[in-house]
């Protein structure tokens, strides 16, 4: 990892609500595989119909182990310059976007995030690749953050 | 400097014949359609009648669009007014141009007019565009427009040039069909294999493949009539690109609005120890116009030629030192067995220099000061082996440079190196253009005056002679706003 300047801002995580939120969208579609997986085979008798089910629903607990591994690898850093974002477990990346090649910050909040009280951060630069994307921010540190960087990124910009 | 003076605003409109190049393009598209349905012996009266309703309605919108289509040349600004309903009155900021066109189709060419395409670039910026001008118009424009986006007297002729390279027409239909072959050689063998095997399959693949020629001859044409004639020069003002066959492209792109710039060598070429040259350049005019995000686009610096005449192009384009490379830790042989030998990488202060790729070798260099972002990637083999991937990405899609397969501890110093040498030179490029700052963008500071306003929020800005006032005015109404950072 890069490292710390002194006094560099603390590494800030997602709300522990995308967890819970993680959990629910992973509950449901499982639920939904295990019930359909379960009545497609249960045509050929109860058992299968039931085994079926029960893979659906380890499946399941193994999408949330990874999913649990993946909410905790977000983090992102505001330092004087830039802005970082860590993500990833297998794949891990680091992305370090200057706030000055910042050209717009999107929030978003989707049906299920707005029930959490949550939204997604996204800063766009020229570059397509820049994957500067935080999510599950509760709102006020959504609107902070974006705030932040706007102001920022007024006073920092720089011309392509 | 032009006058400053608000109502000296001197406004012109387009060639007349405007209408009927624009109307006449998509008419010939009917023609064709109509010749093709009589060729087939449908005589039948009422398409024609149908062609010649839609010929009557285009050509007097096309007569109204002209005649609510105004530019005038602004000092700084070049504006464009259209649009009868919906008024459209564009400020086109000139000291942010990315990149001057002057594209002529086929039709605009024999009545001897041609389009301006003016690329801008950043956020909420608009592109122009001016079709048709004449042609000996359009260039004294692009001239001006280049002139005052480099800070120097607008009446400056267009300075004299340097032919760095031209493609031989021999030469470009010999690489498209060299890189065609690597599509179409296999698919034939596959066609002449099943033919022998069972008929109702060579039917089918026979006819796939009909239509794959279609689009395989298409491309063809299209590959070799846009590069036909190529011819890239070096000038005071830019790099200028000429190319085409039918219809002709004159590109002018300022060597600072370079983005990145890439050197392809494809496997099938590379006997021949030919390449393809490209650059990435901000802004986008035309089709390839979208909201939201800047638009980028990459033009070909060289379509096919020489490995040397391509090294000559990218010293012209980065006008400074080639970093030294070096190629990744030993052990990346077993993650990467195959393009082990091909990877390198290497920066200096001021450019990023990295080759990747076993069967289309790129290189490419993006200077620091273009960077955008820059991201370590590190997979699950990579981290068995110690390994991380460090990019550096500049404006456009996939524009970037790869650190690929460095060791942990490289690309960690990677990482802090390329964030404070970019830093550096953002910082260097502001401190530069802030001293040269003004109305003319750069060159000696001009007299206090109104001038047309530099945020386009107003119609004029008070310069006091060093800096932008607050003090606005939009139709002789006076008022205060201060001019934000842009």
């Amino acid at each position: 990892m890069t490292t710390d300047s002194p006094g560099a801002s603390p590494w800030l995580s997602p709300s522990p609500r995308l967890w819970k939120m993680r959990c629910l969208e992973a509950g449901l579609i499982g639920a939904l595989v295990a019930l359909i997986a379960g009545l497609a085979v249960a045509q050929a008798g109860t058992v299968p119909g039931l085994i079926a089910a029960g893979v659906a629903v380890v499946l399941t607990g193994v999408a949330l182990r990874f999913l649990r591994n993946r909410f905790r690898s977000w983090a992102y850093q505001e330092r004087d310059e830039d802005l970082v974002v860590k993500r990833g477990v297998a794949f891990r990346r680091l992305s370090v976007v200057p706030y000055g090649r910042m050209q717009f910050v999107d929030v978003t909040a989707g049906p299920i995030e707005r029930l959490f009280k949550l939204s997604t951060i996204k800063l766009h630069t020229a570059a397509a690749a820049s994957d500067a994307r935080i999510p599950g921010l509760e709102q006020q540190e959504a609107a902070r953050l974006r705030n932040q960087l706007a102001s920022l990124g007024e006073a920092k910009a720089a011309g392509l | 400097m032009t006058s400053p003076s608000p109502n000296a605003l001197h406004w012109n409109r387009l060639h007349p014949l405007t209408p009927v190049v624009r109307t006449g393009r998509f008419l010939s598209v009917l023609l064709v359609g109509l010749a093709l349905s009589y060729g087939r012996g449908h005589t039948d009266n009422t398409a024609a009648l149908y062609e010649l309703v839609v010929a009557g309605v285009l050509l007097p919108v096309g007569v109204i669009r002209w005649l609510v289509t105004r530019w005038a040349l602004d000092g700084v600004t070049l504006r464009i007014e259209s649009g009868l309903l919906r008024r459209d009155s564009r400020q086109l900021s000139l000291a942010r141009i990315q990149a001057v066109d002057v594209v002529r189709p086929f039709l605009a060419r024999l009545f001897g007019l041609s389009e301006l395409r003016i690329r801008l670039a950043g956020a909420g910026s608009a592109n122009g565009r001016l079709a048709y001008l004449p042609h000996q118009v359009a260039t004294d424009l692009r001239a001006r427009l280049l002139a005052t986006h480099h800070g120097i007297d607008p009446d400056t002729p267009e300075p004299a040039e340097n032919v760095v390279a031209t493609v031989p027409p021999g030469r470009l239909v010999g690489s498209v069909f060299l890189s065609g072959a690597t599509t179409f050689v296999p698919s034939a063998i596959l066609l002449l294999v099943l033919v022998q095997v069972s008929s109702t399959a060579a039917v089918i693949v026979g006819s796939a493949f009909a239509t794959y020629l279609v689009g395989f001859v298409q491309g063809v044409w299209r590959r070799i009539s846009s590069a036909y004639g190529f011819a890239v020069a070096d000038a005071p003002d830019g790099i200028r690109i000429r190319r085409g066959l039918l219809g002709t492209v004159a590109e002018t792109i300022p060597a600072h609005r370079v983005q990145a710039v890439r050197l392809i060598e494809p496997l099938v070429w590379r006997p021949l120890r030919w390449c393809r040259l490209e650059v990435d350049v901000a802004g986008a005019a035309g089709r390839e116009e979208r909201s939201g995000r800047t638009a980028t686009s990459t033009k070909a610096l060289l379509p096919v030629g020489s490995y040397e005449v391509a090294r000559q192009l990218v010293a012209m384009v980065i006008r400074g030192p080639e970093p030294e490379t070096a190629p990744p830790p030993p052990r990346t042989r077993l993650k990467a067995p195959f393009s082990y030998h091909f990877l390198q990488a290497g920066h200096n202060d001021v450019l990023v220099m990295a080759v990747t790729g076993r069967v289309r070798r790129t290189t490419t260099w993006i200077p620091m000061v273009k960077a955008q972002s820059i991201r370590r990637i590190q997979g699950p083999w990579q981290r068995r082996l110690g390994l991380a991937t460090v990019h550096l990405d500049a404006a456009g899609k996939r524009v970037r440079a790869e650190f690929r397969d460095r060791s942990v501890d490289e690309a960690d110093t990677l990482m802090d190196d390329l964030t404070s040498l970019s830093r550096a030179a953002r910082r260097h490029e502001e401190t530069t253009a802030a001293t040269t700052a003004g109305p003319s963008s750069a060159g000696q500071s001009p007299a206090p005056g109104w001038f047309s306003d530099p945020s386009g929020r107003h119609q004029i800005r008070y310069w006091d002679g060093v800096v932008w006032t607050n003090h606005v005015r939009d139709h002789d109404v006076a008022s205060v706003d201060p001019l934000a950072a842009t």
